[in-house]
């Protein structure tokens, strides 16, 4: 297991410190470790263990249980697109098919770039305006090919 | 004085341009020197109309829509801040027929108040309900939440009031009042356009609950998928603290009610209940074997309410209306309105709040429009990814929970997902099975292993191997996931395998 370099230590411990009082706040803390890291470095599990009091398996089995908090860095961009249903009535397997090709990538990989990571994503509520995608946070719905290439090719979508 | 415009902050109308429509609103007001009161309001669920922009003419509202950025130097050559005709005027927003035919109880004031603003939501007839319950005793609070047959809206359509009552009854000191908000169903979108158009409704409902059994800490339990809900929440809560809503004197009553957003991680079976109260406490969102109920052993082990959304946000209506203005509405053992949402393939889709009793005829052609594509429908699947696929043979059924079980389907959190004749319902099946393996949280078997199998058993009979023995394989699997499952993921994500099984049964086949 990657051990953290000190400063980042003394982030995590500081992160904890922020949540330590309040109940239940495992989840709530590895929330702020993802959003100041972009991912759980695993060197984070034995920290926030020792910090709360919890087995490294307690710690570890959170972190893996929940689809949204990752293992490794993200690519600088973070693309996801929905594959339930209500999108699949409105082609987004077609249009996943499409970006994996036009990234070069699949589902879960990192361009070797780095520039970006594709997700798929069951359901972003926007199952009026399907298909739909999320990149970087921000939501785009009755998503074309067309117009995913466009996001693409901006690189860094507009807010 | 300047006129105000209504922009909806909405995600679903932001996925479509409303930001830049507000941006370029904004600047051609500028440089016209023409005053101007943006607001970013909720959207009114018209999501095929979305951006709707509307106007403040000074006898009622207006209408474009949709609106793009390019749109906006001839709305305004068109004078539309005084309501005049453009190519993509509506007419009154109140009078566009597709949301004149809604009965909006719940979602009353979503798209017509700004959501961050206490003063315009009691304007709009907010916090009348609380100012009711804070007069009442809390046995009379609950009675009045079961008098008005409000039923869970999340899905599972238990009792309110039931809950609540077993709440209240038990003895002990800490109670809590937890609000389930990861909607992850596909298809499903109310709660997300509550919470964002409309959050105080959600919040005065909460402490409606907290009052009336004694609870004074609440809890939303927010999917990680809704960060535009996350923040108008965030907003909503600052508010209310501010204006004393919430907090150690609720509206001067003397009494506290505390609120908090703990954001989920992408995990579908925390909405399930006892899952989302172990997620809460910072665990893995495995299922609790019940009993215990929540109601009675709940978040931390103490007695918690946990509603859906929509559930506690129809309260104020109820407390400020009365029980029995609410029970008028709908049909059977379903009272009160649903707001039914129509998605996927279908051309007018959005928001529909009307009492219980509507056949899915009208919802999806009169309403709805038939598909986008404009091609027949096959078929459409009701209640989530959880739900049936029901074939237009069975279109004629009433939304209604008895009725819509009658036909072997369930209206679960009333998301209505449509599918055109293109539609492959093997593979269809096959996805039901797939995402209870991706979601299954690993306690029971049946579930756990039997998903994976599922779609073993899909993929031969695609494949051509053994199909009559396969599909038969498959419809006993169904059977032992049904019955030996702990909680409804593994309970029900046969369901719409089984309907496709019983409605498109020409699809299992094998393939080239």
């Amino acid at each position: 297991m990657e051990s953290l370099p000190s400063e980042q230590s003394a982030a995590v411990r500081r992160i904890v410190a922020q949540h330590r009082e309040r109940p239940g706040p495992l989840l709530e803390v590895l929330h702020a470790i993802q959003a100041s890291f972009g991912y759980i470095p695993g060197g984070a599990v034995p920290l926030v263990a020792e910090e709360l009091n919890l087995s490294r398996a307690e710690v570890h089995g959170v972190v893996s249980f929940y689809h949204y908090f990752r293992h490794s860095r993200p690519g600088a961009h973070t693309v996801s697109l929905c594959q339930a249903e209500s999108c699949q009535s409105m082609g987004a397997q077609a249009l996943a098919a499409h970006a994996q090709k036009r990234l070069g990538i699949e589902f879960h990989q990192t361009t070797a770039d780095g520039r970006f990571s594709l997700e798929p994503i069951y359901c972003l509520g926007n199952c009026a305006c399907s298909p739909a995608a999320m990149i970087d946070g921000r939501l785009y719905g009755r998503l074309t090919p067309e117009a995913f290439d466009a996001l693409i090719a901006a690189g860094t979508p507009a807010t | 004085m300047s006129t105000t415009v209504y922009v909806p902050g909405d995600a679903g109308a932001l996925s479509v341009g409303a930001a830049e429509v507000a941006a370029a609103i904004t600047a051609e007001a500028k440089r016209r020197g023409m005053p101007l009161n943006l607001v970013r309001n909720g959207s009114r669920g018209a999501y095929w109309l979305e951006p709707l922009v509307e106007v403040q003419t000074p006898r009622e509202r207006c209408a474009y829509g949709p609106v793009h950025a390019a749109d906006v130097p001839s709305l305004f050559a068109a004078d539309f801040v005084k309501g005049g005709t453009h190519p993509l005027s509506l007419g009154l927003t109140d009078s566009i027929p597709w949301l004149k035919s809604q009965q909006r109880l719940t979602f009353e004031r979503v798209g017509i108040i700004d959501p961050a603003s206490v003063a315009d939501y009691v304007k709009h007839g907010g916090y009348r309900g609380l100012e009711r319950a804070l007069q009442m005793p809390g046995a009379g609070i609950v009675q009045a939440v079961t008098s008005s047959g409000l039923r869970g809206r999340g899905g599972a359509a238990f009792p309110t009031g039931i809950k609540w009552k077993t709440v209240l009854d038990q003895g002990t000191t800490q109670k809590f009042v937890t609000c389930n908000a990861d909607e992850g169903d596909s298809g499903t979108f109310s709660d997300r356009m509550l919470m964002e158009g409309d959050p105080l409704s959600l919040i005065e409902g909460m402490t409606i609950a907290g009052i009336a059994v004694g609870a004074t800490q609440g809890y939303i339990y927010l999917r990680a998928e809704y960060p535009h809900a996350h923040a108008a929440l965030k907003a909503a809560i600052a508010a209310a603290y501010q204006s004393r809503h919430l907090g150690a004197d609720v509206a001067g009553s003397g009494k506290r009610f505390d609120l908090e957003v703990r954001l989920g991680a992408g995990a579908y079976i925390c909405g399930e209940e006892t899952s989302m109260l172990e997620s809460l406490e910072g665990k893995r969102g495995e299922i609790r074997v019940r009993p215990p109920l929540p109601a009675i052993k709940g978040l931390f082990g103490q007695p918690t309410i946990v509603n859906n959304v929509v559930t506690l946000a129809s309260v104020p209506w109820i407390l400020a209306h009365g029980a029995e203005a609410y029970a008028n509405f709908g049909m059977g053992k379903s009272r009160g309105t649903l707001p039914i949402q129509l998605a996927g393939n279908i051309r007018r889709a959005g928001l529909v709040e009307r009492a219980f009793g509507l056949t899915l005829r009208e919802l999806l052609y009169d309403i709805g429009g038939g598909t986008a594509t404009g091609r027949p429908i096959r078929a459409v699947q009701v209640g989530g990814p959880l739900g049936a696929y029901v074939p237009p043979a069975h279109f004629d059924t009433a939304v209604d929970y008895e009725a819509l079980a009658g036909v072997g389907a369930m209206l679960g959190h009333g998301g209505i997902v449509v599918f055109d004749d293109t539609v492959d319902m093997a593979r269809m099946a096959r996805y039901a099975m797939e995402f209870c393996a991706i979601e299954s949280c690993g306690k029971c078997t049946p579930c756990r292993i039997g998903s994976t199998r599922g779609v073993e058993v899909i993929d031969r009979i695609l494949a051509g191997i053994d199909g009559e023995r396969n599909v038969q394989l498959l419809e006993e699997l169904c059977e032992t996931m049904v019955q030996g499952s702990l909680c409804g993921l593994g309970g029900m994500a046969p369901f719409p395998v089984q309907s496709a099984l019983k409605h498109f049964r020409e699809d299992f086949r094998a393939r080239v």
